[in-house]
């Protein structure tokens, strides 16, 4: 295989990586690296770098849509950003010191956790929440859209949510992920708020976690530019046309498939860990 | 405070968050669209220059020092070598959400929210750190 041939394989695997992310809600970086590390036997190190960059991408991308709508919560992210940074630069310390072994199981087990969030009902939110006194210091308390009209919110949890947040760094700088789903478990269930408001704050801060590992890895020589390339541009394009075209529609039959195909891919993953394939 | 002062701060602070929140998503857009432009000129020039067997991913080398700090990729860029016109782009993607966490520090500076121009600038410090610190030589 020429390098024309290895980036159109390789740009039309990050294609369908984006669009499958954006439809089960897991984000292109989750099914990237067992894509590049198990289809395409890139090193695990070289594939993490490449799903951080296009994190990157469709993160800001998508974010760019919910914060003008007025979904995300920019206070609330900016917050547990401090979380999230910190436990980013953290976990991409670490990934100094673990085996690729003990990475790919680690990833294989986020997978599996991510795989079955996206097949989980969407959660009824509740409106009956009390004022916070942390929250309401922190002026956290706000309004979304819907149907009939603003509904306000008030936040809670905040400690555990903060807590939970770091946690996410450190899967996000160790993974090369944007690990949203423990985002949105910290956001809906520690903090209370609805369903809606957390995935799209978690997509808003997904962008940041992600910037801080990613200039450890520029300068650690994880992000190779010829394989960077069609992965971003890819993972990008995919994501798009992924949220464009299923926005509304009914999606649970297809997420169950696919989820299925990533839980497969996960358990791969972890046994290609344990016997030291990766 | 009468209940109609407190209301009309009350709609002023929302008013003043979404012309942030509008001025944001612009931001986010225009910095991945950059972004992609560059990582699409750099990538056909790379193709049409490397039509050699493809680089062995399997093994993991690391990148050249040149591709690993900024102050080497704008040296690259310069020379008009395409890998570094792709990591020139994927430089401009990772200082995307940095330029974004900039502009809301200035948005609450602006809004005299000082508990959120401290968080704010904690996060700035912590990036900056991570891409300058490590990034940087």
């Amino acid at each position: 295989m020429n390098t024309v041939e290895f980036t159109a394989v390789v740009w039309v695997g990050s294609l369908l990586a984006g669009f499958l992310g954006a439809l089960t809600g897991l984000g292109g970086g989750v099914v990237i690296v067992p894509l590049l590390t198990l289809v395409f036997h890139v090193d695990l190190k070289y594939a993490i770098g490449a799903a951080l960059v296009s994190v990157i991408a469709t993160s800001s991308g998508a974010a760019a849509a919910y914060v003008k709508e007025g979904y995300s919560n920019v206070r609330v992210g900016m917050f547990l950003e401090i979380a999230t940074t910190i436990g980013a630069l953290s976990g991409a310390g670490l990934a100094l010191y673990l085996k690729a072994s003990v990475i790919a199981v680690i990833f294989g087990l986020v997978l599996i956790y991510s795989a079955y969030t996206s097949i989980r009902a969407q959660p009824h939110d509740s409106t009956e929440q009390k004022p916070d006194r942390i929250a309401t210091w922190l002026r956290m308390d706000s309004t979304y859209p819907t149907e009939h009209g603003l509904q306000s919110y008030h936040v809670s949890g905040i400690p555990l949510g903060f807590v939970l947040m770091y946690v996410a760094g450190v899967l996000s700088g160790l993974l090369g992920i944007g690990s949203g789903a423990v985002k949105v478990l910290a956001m809906d269930k520690a903090m209370k708020l609805p369903f809606k408001v957390s995935t799209t704050t978690s997509n808003f801060m997904i962008g940041v976690t992600a910037a801080a590992s990613a200039g450890i890895y520029l300068s650690r020589g994880y992000i190779d530019p010829g394989l960077a390339m069609p992965v971003m541009l890819g993972v990008l394009i995919g994501s798009l046309a992924g949220a464009r075209i299923l926005a509304g529609a009914n999606v649970r039959i297809l997420r169950i498939v696919f989820s299925t195909v990533i839980g497969a891919l996960a358990l791969e993953m972890i046994y290609s860990g344990l016997t030291g394939k990766i | 405070m009468s209940d109609a002062q407190t209301n009309n701060a009350a709609a002023e602070h929302l008013q003043a968050d979404q012309k942030m929140d509008a001025i944001m998503g612009i931001l986010l857009r225009s910095g991945v669209i950059l972004a992609a432009a560059i990582v699409l000129v750099g990538g056909i020039l790379f193709l049409t220059r490397h039509k050699t067997p493809v680089t062995d991913y399997h093994i993991f080398n690391g990148e050249p020092s040149d591709l690993r700090s900024i102050s080497g990729i704008f040296a690259d860029v310069k020379a008009f070598r395409a890998r570094g016109l792709i990591q020139l782009g994927l430089l401009v993607l990772i200082a995307t959400p940095v330029a974004r966490v900039m502009f809301s520090l200035f948005a609450f500076l602006y809004q005299k929210d000082w508990k959120y121009v401290v968080f704010t600038a904690i996060v700035l410090g912590l990036l900056l750190y991570s891409l300058i610190g490590s990034a940087g030589a």
